[in-house]
């Protein structure tokens, strides 16, 4: 299949991966572009969190190709593919709690792109993100579940990536949070050249944040569309979004 | 009161050589969670070539340097060669290859060096300093294997503490699935924390030898008080690993001046049952729980 001349950020091709037996993705196609936030929704057990892993290099994939703009990263080690511009904050939070605040940071902004000017993406993410700069030399088992959140996304933008992927940053935290959180993170997209990969089991306010959504089912993608067009979609929501 | 304080410092000296050996396994725990029982072994080897070097230059800070570096190379290419072989969330097994090259290591040793007693050179004097008719027990050669061990400890905790290989390295040992996200190569700190831990373990295995007899099993005894002083400091701890030496090397010398030097051995193993039954997690460890 020969990839159409886009400029994506990210480009997923016909990715194909699983577990010993379980096939959780089955030829998956998803692009992000820059400066837009892509949603990637469905039920547990879609294939999200998957497919994440699978772009970033820690599942291997069975067939398909991952392209970081113009460089194959298919089959690369996770350490390459994060230099390669890809930071992937992982479900759980990701948090290195026996380092602290800063410490966690400046392992974000020591990667590649950053490299020569740490302290200030390190300011940049205390600009962004207040209360962490507050709590800066305490130890991040500290933090509540929200700062937590904040750092690890903090972390990720530290190291100047082209693509940030998230996998539920909503999870556990109050929509108040989570409300203040995907705002910062709009805002920090609109008229950058980031590319946002957003899985998000809550798809109402990740369509809210989003501008694409890409719907998963059993891991093949059965919609892709603008955000407001999906929420939109009755039938598709009650099908597969739940709500 | 003298025979006191000289067996106060006595006990420190030897626990200044303990608290390296526990170093070099809680630096192993800490990055791969395997307790390296070949670490002894690879002392001893390291402290054979040093061995070499003394009798060939005189020189025995020459062997030291030799001890050194031979032992970085040496944990570097244990890992690399055996340990990464056995796989990840493989910790039994990878115990058991550590206690195979324990005894291939000593076999290899009784092969090339020989197995008779051969004594290894002081770095310097080994009597007690003297003033007034009363001598302490404390030596110039107490002083310089006190001194290595600060020297090396501080530049640990400095590279740690104040590098970005020392992030790097803490990060791989605390969360490796992250740290390769964030772009660490984490099997190449692997190796470099197993390179450390060696050095680490070559210098207590020459500064135990120092003034004294090597043979293939001479590192035997400070395998098993290492180890319980890494248990007191708790595993994870490297301040505790030192704290847990230093406090082994005092109570053992207490045993031998008040108790008796035959009852050594058994004192070491009621402080290892004593800090399992009161206090498993060690005095210095964060995690409540201890993984056996």
């Amino acid at each position: 299949m020969s990839a159409p001349a886009t400029t994506a950020a990210l480009r997923v091709t016909g990715l194909t991966a699983g577990y010993g037996p379980v096939t959780a993705l089955d030829g998956v196609d998803v692009t992000a572009g820059p400066g837009r936030i892509t949603a990637v929704l469905g039920a547990n057990g879609a294939g999200k969190t998957t497919l994440l892993r699978t772009v970033s290099g820690l599942v291997p994939a069975r067939s398909g190709s991952v392209h970081a703009g113009d460089v194959d990263l298919t089959g690369a080690a996770p350490e390459r593919i994060a230099r390669a511009g890809i930071a992937h904050v992982p479900e759980g939070r990701g948090v290195i709690t026996e380092l602290t605040v800063e410490e966690n940071l400046r392992l974000g902004a020591l990667l590649g792109k950053a490299r020569g000017r740490t302290d200030t993406a390190i300011d940049d993410v205390y600009a962004m993100f207040p209360p962490l700069a507050e709590r800066r030399r305490r130890d991040a088992h500290t933090l509540s579940g929200g700062e937590r959140q904040m750092l690890v996304i903090g972390r990720a933008l530290a190291c100047g990536p082209d693509v940030l992927l998230l996998d539920e940053p909503s999870l556990g935290l109050a929509p108040r949070v989570v409300a203040q959180i995907f705002e910062l993170l709009r805002e920090r997209v609109e008229g950058s050249r980031l590319a946002v990969l957003l899985v998000e089991q809550n798809a109402r306010s990740a369509l809210s944040v989003a501008d694409i959504g890409v719907v998963l089912n059993l891991g093949r993608v059965v919609a892709s569309a603008p955000a407001a067009e999906l929420a939109a979609d009755d039938a598709l929501r009650h099908a597969y979004l739940g709500f | 009161m003298l025979q006191f304080v000289n067996t106060l410092l006595t006990g420190l000296g030897q626990g200044a050589v303990y608290a390296a050996f526990a170093l070099a396994l809680v630096l192993i725990w800490r990055s791969t969670r395997v307790v390296n029982f070949a670490q002894g072994a690879m002392a001893a080897f390291t402290t054979y070539l040093a061995l070499l070097v003394v009798e060939s230059t005189g020189s025995w800070w020459v062997g030291l340097l030799v001890a050194l570096a031979s032992g970085l190379v040496l944990g570097a290419g244990v890992e690399r060669v055996v340990v990464r072989r056995v796989g990840p969330h493989n910790e039994l097994g990878a115990v058991i290859v550590t206690l195979g090259l324990f005894v291939a290591l000593q076999a290899l040793a009784s092969i090339l060096f020989g197995a008779q007693f051969r004594s290894f050179p002081a770095p310097a004097g080994l009597e007690g300093f003297s003033r007034g008719g009363v001598t302490i027990a404390l030596t110039p050669s107490m002083l310089i294997t006190v001194g290595a061990v600060a020297v090396v400890l501080l530049g640990l905790v400095a590279l740690f503490r104040f590098t970005d290989v020392g992030l790097r390295m803490r990060a791989s040992a605390f969360d490796g699935e992250v740290a390769r996200l964030l772009g660490v190569p984490v099997g190449r700190m692997l190796t470099l924390g197993w390179a450390l831990a060696a050095l680490v373990g070559s210098l207590a295995g020459v500064l135990i030898a120092g003034g004294s007899l090597v043979w293939p099993a001479y590192m035997d005894t400070v395998i098993v008080n290492g180890f319980v002083a890494a248990v007191l400091g708790g595993l994870d701890s490297p301040g505790g690993a030192v704290v847990g030496g230093l406090a082994m090397g005092v109570i053992l010398a207490l045993v031998t001046g008040y108790v008796g030097s035959d009852l050594v051995p058994l004192a070491a193993l009621a402080v290892l049952v004593a800090v399992l039954l009161v206090r498993p997690q060690g005095l210095f460890a964060r995690t409540a729980a201890r993984r056996v």
